[in-house]
């Protein structure tokens, strides 16, 4: 039961009078590296946010850990790490040892764990990232990759079953990308964390995940990546390119 | 002053209410700017003005004795905070907006309490510059339950209103209840502005949210130290600033502020030669 993380079942959504997503169905499997691509207005960021129960399920149902997702109140199984993560404020008077700690809250009650139980975990995640030097480093002082990887670990220090990313590598200069993907991978293999990937450049993320998801408005395609790279162009144009011509059409 | 302090009471109690706002103005009003809300102690300070015209209003006309303009000035901050906080979700894209519409609306509010009550006279003067002799014990007490009200809140949510700060979004999909915890942040933001307007007055309580925290901004290196930074910067104005308004006979509002200013500038020109001394040697 528990293999499913996230069930998503027949799942319509409307911005306005505006379909962005149309009878969507899938289900995300414990252990899982899951990239979800499909062109830039194809409906990921609002499916993720329908997950993170960010914006409310307008049609169908959504289940995460085996309860609906109405009723799911996150304790840290789910974490997220946002494409805007580069939009903070750059002056913002915060170490990234401070940023990484708000990964915490969850944790936090009345009785909170001791200061150097909190520091253990944070050095833990900034390990993970290879960023514990950078610890009393400003946060607005970093790259675009430094930064990313402290919000990984901002993400990971509560110890989440699932992590979702939203166009991670935004941001991030082309050399760090191919790094940026290994440390996800890690993060998939090392320590059982689900990840959900999303993108629009589909070649950059086959190789690393071993799920793949193609969304434009509904489901084109969901298998194994591999099945996806041995077709043939025609095939895959029914699947991605005839969605992308759709997109042209928009504009 | 020493001397005046030990045998007038009501200087006492300025100085303690002093010593309490510029602990809780600096405190709050980090995390105000972190969140680009500088002006919402504005807009509230204003709203506070219309109660205490409204209680001034009262006293006149009904010899209302019971509810003081403090009190008065109490209540239509909190008010105004959850009408803010409700504006902010109205207009999504254009939050900024609620402040404006408070501010005026306050404003709006006082001109007319003041007309009907005649005019201005000099309690107003006091409420809107501050005054070394306007805490009475009572006011004292209120403040006292306010700080502690505060910092209880700060320490239980630090955590939480940290996270809120920097990244809504994700302080939202950990599980943090953004809403509530806004809700009251800004009602604790209404409760410190009322406090603090004894002392500073209406117009300059913005000041003393903002300036020591942009000072503190120059030098920090984290968020705890913008923290305690700040409220140094304020306890230290709020300290000269009483003393000099003290004896200059000048309503402390001006004088604080004034302080808080220089403190800034002299930040700022410090660091500049450090900075040109460590790239020099």
């Amino acid at each position: 039961m528990m293999s499913q993380l996230i069930d998503v079942h027949n799942v319509t959504h409307r911005y306005d009078h505006h379909k962005v997503l149309d009878d969507v169905s899938f289900s995300i499997e414990e252990g899982a590296f899951v990239g979800l691509v499909g062109p830039n207005g194809s409906g990921k960021t609002t499916i993720i946010k329908l997950m993170l129960g960010l914006e409310k399920v307008q049609k169908g149902s959504i289940t995460a850990f085996g309860k609906p997702i109405e009723k799911f109140h996150n304790k840290g199984h789910i974490s997220f790490v946002s494409q805007k993560a580069n939009s903070f404020s750059r002056d913002f008077p915060a170490t990234a040892k401070e940023v990484v700690s708000m990964g915490l809250t969850t944790k936090a009650s009345v009785w909170r764990p001791t200061t150097k139980k909190y520091e253990y975990l944070i050095y833990e995640a900034l390990d993970r990232v290879n960023m514990s030097e950078y610890a009393h480093h400003n946060i607005g002082d970093l790259s675009g990759g430094q930064q990313q990887r402290i919000f990984i670990a901002r993400a990971i220090v509560n110890n989440p079953k699932l992590l979702i990313l939203d166009e991670p590598t935004v941001g991030v200069d082309t050399e760090n990308v191919e790094q940026f993907y290994q440390l996800l991978s890690q993060l998939n293999e090392d320590l059982g964390i689900t990840l959900i990937l999303v993108s629009h450049d589909i070649g950059a993320i086959t190789t690393h995940v071993n799920d793949l998801l193609c969304l434009n408005k509904s489901v084109h395609y969901h298998g194994n990546p591999n099945d996806f790279e041995s077709m043939t162009d025609e095939q895959r144009s029914k699947i991605y390119g005839h969605a992308m011509n759709t997109i042209t059409h928009n504009h | 002053m020493l001397e005046a302090l030990l045998n007038f009471e009501i200087l006492r109690n300025t100085f303690y209410t002093g010593l309490i706002v510029g602990l809780l103005a600096p405190l709050l009003g980090t995390f105000i700017v972190v969140r680009r809300l500088s002006l919402i102690s504005d807009g509230l300070s204003h709203v506070t003005l219309a109660g205490i015209s409204f209680g001034l209003l009262m006293q006149k006309k009904y010899t209302l004795l019971m509810f003081t303009p403090f009190h008065t000035g109490i209540l239509f901050s909190v008010i105004g905070a959850i009408v803010i906080e409700n504006l902010r979700h109205v207009y999504k894209s254009f939050q900024e907006i609620a402040i404006p519409i408070t501010l005026s609306v306050g404003v709006g509010l006082s001109v007319v309490f003041i007309a009907l009550a005649d005019g201005i006279n000099t309690d107003i003067y006091a409420y809107l510059f501050g005054s070394v002799a306007a805490v009475s014990r009572t006011d004292l007490y209120v403040v006292l339950f306010t700080a502690i009200f505060v910092l209880i809140v700060i320490i239980f949510l630090y955590k939480e209103l940290f996270a809120l700060s920097f990244d809504e979004e994700f302080a939202t999909v950990s599980g943090i209840r953004a809403k509530i915890i806004h809700y009251l942040f800004i009602i604790m933001t209404a409760l410190v502005i009322a406090a603090s307007i004894r002392i500073v007055g209406v117009l300059l309580v913005s000041a003393l949210m903002t300036l020591p925290v942009a000072t503190a901004m120059r030098i920090a290196k984290s968020f705890k130290q913008t923290l305690i930074f700040s409220i140094i910067y304020g306890e230290i104005a709020v300290i000269l600033g009483l003393v000099t308004g003290y004896y200059f006979e000048i309503p402390p509002g001006g004088t604080i502020v004034i302080t808080a200013a220089l403190l800034l500038g002299l930040t700022l020109l410090v660091k500049k030669w450090y900075l040109a001394y460590i790239y020099r040697g």
